[in-house]
């Protein structure tokens, strides 16, 4: 039996590397599907006058071109609150936003079609920075500060003070799959849409509001996506919309897959951010008070800004503690693409702001950075453990990873070493840096953190197994199934993993803030355990002991202990309840307890705990191009008791080296007019497996079981290992000498900074 | 003459009904009418590798290519083998399926068969592992597993395919006209006759046309049947390629002939192992784009070209036959036919550069060759190529002279470096601004002088052993 804590691999493994792992646009399209492509707009803002669908309507195959007329609810895709159109009407505020619909025979007919479709739109002068934005302080998420003593009092008092400002760009998701919905009609308006999303439930309530009908006629489901990375939040479910009104439309099964660049210039990408702070500190590193701004830039709507500007605030500290501080977090609004979430959702930026402070802070104070650091951890000698908005953190932790770190990486003697490399090299340089992470578990947005889960047991034995958690290959499908494996004292063999669907699991959170398993895994263990104790009970009176003595394992149920003489094999004792009409289904439902926020005050506990981390990573660069490689990277992750550590391991290096990518080599471009040019992967740069660092060390935190009632005390590890490739940044900073470098830390960002222009790399 | 298109797959003859357009690139088709939903669709543009699957040649060569890419006239008479190919007999998976799935090489999945179809060829054709997984990105792995089930592949030793030779062929689609000569002299009089035709040679740039921006050429002229633009032949004084060989078997020749080993470095570097299977010298000339990877190199041993049609022959310097941005000297009836790279002399300092955003499988964001000739100490002859610094690629005579005649020390470079401020004028795009494309350029000169004066020590990061 392996349950939860066994390293087994993904449960569709063996299909991935065959292909006959289906995903949304392999299935056998039903006869007379049609295709859909997006009209998008060229103008990042303007007047929509006219759209001159009439030479696309000429097209062979073409059937229907649909606009904001042709909706028959609203015209309206917001996740949260504002409303966010589908298709623009009248005002277009984002070079790439959608127009309209072109529904045709084939694929290529749509497209050729979508390209004829002329839209006659009066150019506004459009809002392109974050800067010009805050002077024109126009928001999507107004300003909010976390507070917490007098920063300006503090700082003005404190023997030495600095400001600076920064900036970190954004990041395309690139799931390896674009975006796809497929939307059939059925009887009585219903649609059934299977759609690549990490959040069905939300494609259902999108779908419904869109066509104006009610969420029990919209099945929505989901067996796997391919990537998803937060970049199927909110994104899916306009492009179900989408779909699922040219299906109303047509009467026909209708297939939207977004080409890859209609996929980048049209879908949300990680939040750009703007950073200037002011820091009172003494000679010894110590940060007696800091204020800070942290403007994201929104782009043209909410979408859920409002999450991620929380998330970058609660974050901007990190590690570390300022007993006097002030943060202000804001949105602005940007005629640009609605920035949504990505695989860390704000924390990762707002992490980069203490790091900032602490590079500056020690270059000034020429103090090794890491020592600038431990001076200002929560817990650390005359600092708290108590977060600037009301929360306990366990300080030992933060020490404990740091030190193993430190030790596994052989910081000392490879400093020494390094020293003498950059001593005698003309034009090379190497670099050592390190991270540190304190990454709070739950979602933001209270009523998120909730799950349900659907099992069923079957007769013969086998269970079927549905839970809202959705695969989107981090591996949630196996580590709840090992959950109930663990309950039934089963075999994953004996465990039906199923596709989530809104059908079976109703009201789902999205996956998502690493909480899949946590919410999901708890949820299936209540249902499972519901079952488990009426199963208990028949087994109880056949075997005439009390229910408490039932003991599930190795695939049997016994009689007192397992490994005895008297027993049940599993499927048995199933047979047994149905023939005593003993029901063997059940749902399963769970919300994370004792979490709450205050709004007003910006106060609360509101992470059910926080994981914890550290990396040591190593680069070199070439001083006379700025090109640059990381060479090795140790890690040491948090994950509590690991349910699963082969797919933990996984995530670890996964997130590590997509966060890598976003602060090195992932650059997105908008030109003069707001349009974004690096639209596919010959333009923007995701990492190889050259840039894998070759001596990758990754080690899961011994001994550190959750200390919150997690499932089986295992913790959450899809997030914060993305904040471990700060390292990396941090390795550059330290090669060249610098501790001012915007990201992307492109080549020509590493050599401007080197050459001490490095603030800004001027756009055209 | 053979009017459908036919092909092996995965050990099977296929046949195309009659009216297929012969520009639907194998990736539509597998997953369409193939029903062969294994491969996947990433990028339409060449750059992910999600639908790599494998050529196998006749001498059981195994070359990965990206279907994207790939027109289906093109892979007439070939053989292709899909993830789905690669079961045995009894319908178990693959020992590389297997060993891929054990050892959490996959997370989502869906660049996965890709990965495992360059696994298939990269057991059999060996080589520097993030050479060959170049072509493949994977989103969610970070690599570490995929790495480590390529470190341990092993080769099946299948059999492999019988091929036919090759005929001329000639496609018709409703409004598409697809040629396949198997002659020279046929191809001369297609071209004459159809100067507007596309020139298709591995199309992996005019796949992109198809694959990504969906455009349906009326007429096609394919080169790959025709011998003499395969033909490629080492010489004591250099090497002719033909202008339809792919880089790969380039890339090969490179590597053993002497004098060639810095081209080797820089192709290694271009696209990627499925882009090298297909692209081509003379797809580069015939682009004639300012950031083609090859160009400077060309320019800067002094390459030439050899261009024919019906009315006859000429052979034209590189440098000479670029004439601006993506503008060359061929005229409507001429192809290039192959290209001559002289031997560098064995005392010549050469050496090729390429600045991206990243190392393997990007487009330059300033290119560079530099071949230096040294008598008594001192430079007699400078070649300095540079390509992204301009409308296209080209030789920086500035810099040149201020090399020549003087001790190849820091102070020479220097002065290199200045003159170069006013031999190129580069822009700005999302590969870099003007300001650092100059100052790479100026960087690359000043790296030239740590190559020559310090062969002790490695001169780029790439060089740097951990």
């Amino acid at each position: 039996m392996k349950g939860a804590g066994a390293a087994l691999r993904h449960d569709s493994a063996l299909k991935h590397t065959t292909g006959e792992a289906r995903f949304a646009d392999d299935l056998a399209e039903a006869a007379g599907t049609l295709h859909a492509a997006l009209v998008l707009s060229d103008v990042a803002h303007g007047t929509l006058l006219s759209l001159d669908t009439e030479a696309a309507r000429a097209m062979p195959g073409v059937v229907a071109v649909l606009g904001p007329r042709d909706i028959p609810g609203a015209n309206d895709i917001a996740a949260i609150g504002q409303a966010e159109p589908l298709f623009a009407d009248p005002l277009v505020e984002f070079a790439g936003q959608p127009l309209a619909l072109v529904v045709a025979t084939t694929r290529d007919a749509a497209l050729l079609g979508a390209a004829a479709v002329r839209a006659g739109i009066t150019p506004l002068e459009p809002v392109l920075s974050i800067e010009r934005a805050l002077e024109l302080d126009q928001h999507v998420v107004a300003p909010q500060t976390m507070a917490r003593g007098d920063a300006a009092r503090a700082i003005a008092a404190a023997p030495r003070r600095m400001e600076a400002e920064f900036r970190a760009g954004g990041q395309e998701h690139f799931y390896l799959e674009g975006q796809v919905a497929i939307a059939s009609p059925g009887e009585d308006g219903e649609i059934a849409v299977v759609a690549s999303t990490q959040h069905p439930s939300e494609v259902q309530h999108v779908v419904a509001r869109v066509l104006g009908g009610a969420c029990n006629g919209v099945t929505v489901t989901c067996r796997r996506m391919g990537g998803g990375f937060g970049g199927k939040e909110s994104n899916a479910s306009w492009v179900a919309a989408a779909a699922a009104l040219a299906a109303r439309h047509t009467g026909r099964p209708v297939k939207l897959r977004l080409a890859r660049r209609a996929d980048m210039i049209a879908t949300g990408k990680r939040h750009p951010f703007l950073y200037r702070w002011t820091a009172g500190f003494d000679d010894q590193g110590r940060v007696l008070g800091l204020q800070a701004l942290l403007a994201a830039d929104g782009g043209w709507s909410l979408d859920m800004s409002g999450g991620v500007v929380f998330r970058a605030i609660t974050h901007a500290l990190n590690c570390c503690d300022v007993a006097d501080v002030s943060v202000t977090g804001c949105a602005v609004k940007t005629n640009t693409v609605s920035h949504t979430a990505f695989r860390g959702f704000g924390g990762p930026q707002g992490a980069l702001l203490m790091e900032d402070v602490v590079h500056r802070i020690a270059a000034a104070c020429r103090l090794p950075p890491e020592e600038v650091r431990a001076r200002n951890f929560l817990g650390a000698a005359g600092k708290g453990e108590e977060t600037p908005y009301g929360q306990k953190v366990e300080g030992d932790l933060i020490a404990r990873v740091w030190a193993e770190a430190k030790r596994d990486s052989d910081w000392d003697r490879r400093r020494g070493e390094i020293a003498a490399f950059n001593a005698t090299h003309p034009t090379l340089r190497r670099g050592l840096g390190s991270m540190v992470l304190a990454f709070g578990i739950s979602f933001g947005v209270m009523h998120l953190n909730q799950a349900g889960a659907l099992v069923h047991v079957y007769s013969d034995g086998s269970i079927r197994l549905a839970h809202g958690g959705t695969e989107m290959g981090q591996g949630l499908f196996v580590k709840v199934a090992q959950v109930v494996c663990d309950v039934f004292g089963v075999d994953l063999d004996r465990i039906a993993i199923t596709a989530t669907s809104t059908a079976e699991v109703p009201n789902t959170a999205p996956t998502a803030a690493s909480t899949g398993s946590d919410l999901n895994g708890w949820a299936a263990h209540n249902a499972a355990q519901t079952i488990k104790g009426r199963m208990a009970e028949v087994a109880a009176r056949r075997f005439g002991i009390a229910v408490e003595a039932v003991v599930f394992a190795d695939n049997r149920v016994w009689a007192e202990q397992a490994g005895g003489n008297r027993f049940l094999e599993f499927a048995e004792l199933a047979k047994l309840c149905f023939l005593e009409r003993v029901s063997l289904s059940s749902t399963g439902f769970y919300r994370t307890p004792d979490i709450h926020w205050d709004r007003a005050t910006m106060r609360g506990e509101p992470f059910f705990y926080f994981s914890y981390g550290a990396a040591v990573s190593e680069v070199i660069v070439d001083t006379l191009t700025g090109e640059h490689r990381c060479l090795r990277t140790d890690i040491v992750q948090d994950c509590g008791r690991s349910l699963n550590p082969a797919v933990d391991r996984g995530q670890i290096e996964g997130a590590f080296v997509q966060g890598m990518g976003w602060l090195t080599c992932e650059e997105l471009w908008w030109d003069g007019q707001g349009r974004l040019r690096t639209v596919g992967p010959s333009t923007y740069k995701i990492p190889g497996s050259r840039d894998v660092p070759p001596i990758f060390n990754v080690r899961l935190l011994e001994g550190a079981p959750a200390r919150s009632e997690t499932i089986f005390r295992s913790k959450a590890v899809g997030e914060p290992p993305v904040l471990l490739a700060i390292s990396v940044a941090n390795a550059l900073k330290d090669a060249i000498g610098v501790p001012a470098l915007d990201l992307p830390a492109t080549p020509e960002r590493v050599l401007m900074a080197l050459r001490g222009d490095g603030e800004k790399i001027a756009r055209d | 003459m053979a009017t459908a298109i036919g092909f092996l797959l995965n050990g099977r003859q296929v046949s195309l009904p009659p009216g297929t357009s012969p520009t639907t690139s194998l990736l539509d088709w597998l997953r369409g009418p193939g029903a062969l939903p294994g491969t996947k669709e990433g990028c339409a543009e060449g750059d992910c590798g999600a639908c790599t699957v494998v050529l196998e040649a006749g001498d059981g060569a195994r070359t990965p290519i990206n279907a994207c890419l790939t027109l289906l006239g093109q892979v007439h008479g070939q053989a292709i083998r899909t993830v789905e190919g690669l079961r045995g007999a009894d319908g178990s998976p693959h020992p590389i399926q297997r060993a891929m799935a054990e050892s959490d090489g996959t997370q989502c999945g869906f660049c996965t068969p890709g990965i495992v179809m360059t696994a298939w060829a990269h057991a059999r054709e060996g080589g520097e592992v993030h050479e060959a997984l170049a072509g493949n990105l994977c989103r969610c792995t970070g690599y570490r597993p995929i790495l480590d089930v390529f470190a341990t592949l092993a080769d099946d030793a299948a059999a492999t395919p019988v091929l036919p030779a090759p005929q001329a062929a000639c496609f018709e689609a409703p409004g598409q006209v697809f040629h396949r000569p198997v002659t020279l002299a046929a191809l001369l009089a297609l071209r004459a006759a159809h100067p507007q035709a596309w020139l298709l040679a591995g199309g992996t740039d005019l796949g992109l046309r198809v694959s990504d921006h969906r455009e349906r050429p009326a007429e096609v002229i394919c080169l790959l049947g025709v011998p003499e633009l395969h033909a490629l032949r080492a010489m004591p004084d250099g090497i002719e390629a033909g202008a339809a060989v792919p880089y790969a078997r380039l890339l090969a020749l490179f590597r053993q002939e002497p004098g060639f080993a810095p081209f080797a470095t820089l192709l290694a570097r271009l696209g990627s192992r499925q882009i090298r299977g297909l692209g081509t010298l003379g797809g580069n000339l015939g682009t004639a784009s300012p950031i083609g990877d090859a160009l400077p190199p060309l320019l800067a041993l002094g390459a030439s070209v050899t261009l024919a049609s019906s009315r006859g022959t000429r052979v034209l310097a590189v440098a000479d036959f670029l004439r601006g941005y993506r503008v060359n000297d061929l005229a409507p009836d001429e192809v290039v036919v192959s290209v001559s790279l002289p031997r560098p002399d064995p005392a010549d300092i050469f050496v090729c550069e390429k600045i991206s955003k990243r190392h393997d499988q990007d487009i330059a964001t300033v290119g560079a060759a530099f071949r230096l000739r040294l008598a008594s100490d001192r430079v007699a002859e400078a070649w300095l190529a540079f390509g992204g610094v301009g409308p296209m690629a080209a030789r920086a005579k500035r810099a040149e002279a201020a090399l020549a005649g003087r001790r190849l020390d820091a102070d020479a470079l220097e002065a290199a470096a200045s003159a170069l401020a006013s031999d190129i004028a580069p822009l700005s795009d999302w590969r870099g601004t003007a300001a650092y494309r100059l100052m790479v350029a100026q960087g690359l000169l000043r790296r030239l002088h740590l190559r020559a004066s310090r062969p002790d020590l490695p001169a780029d990061v790439a060089g740097y052993d951990p």
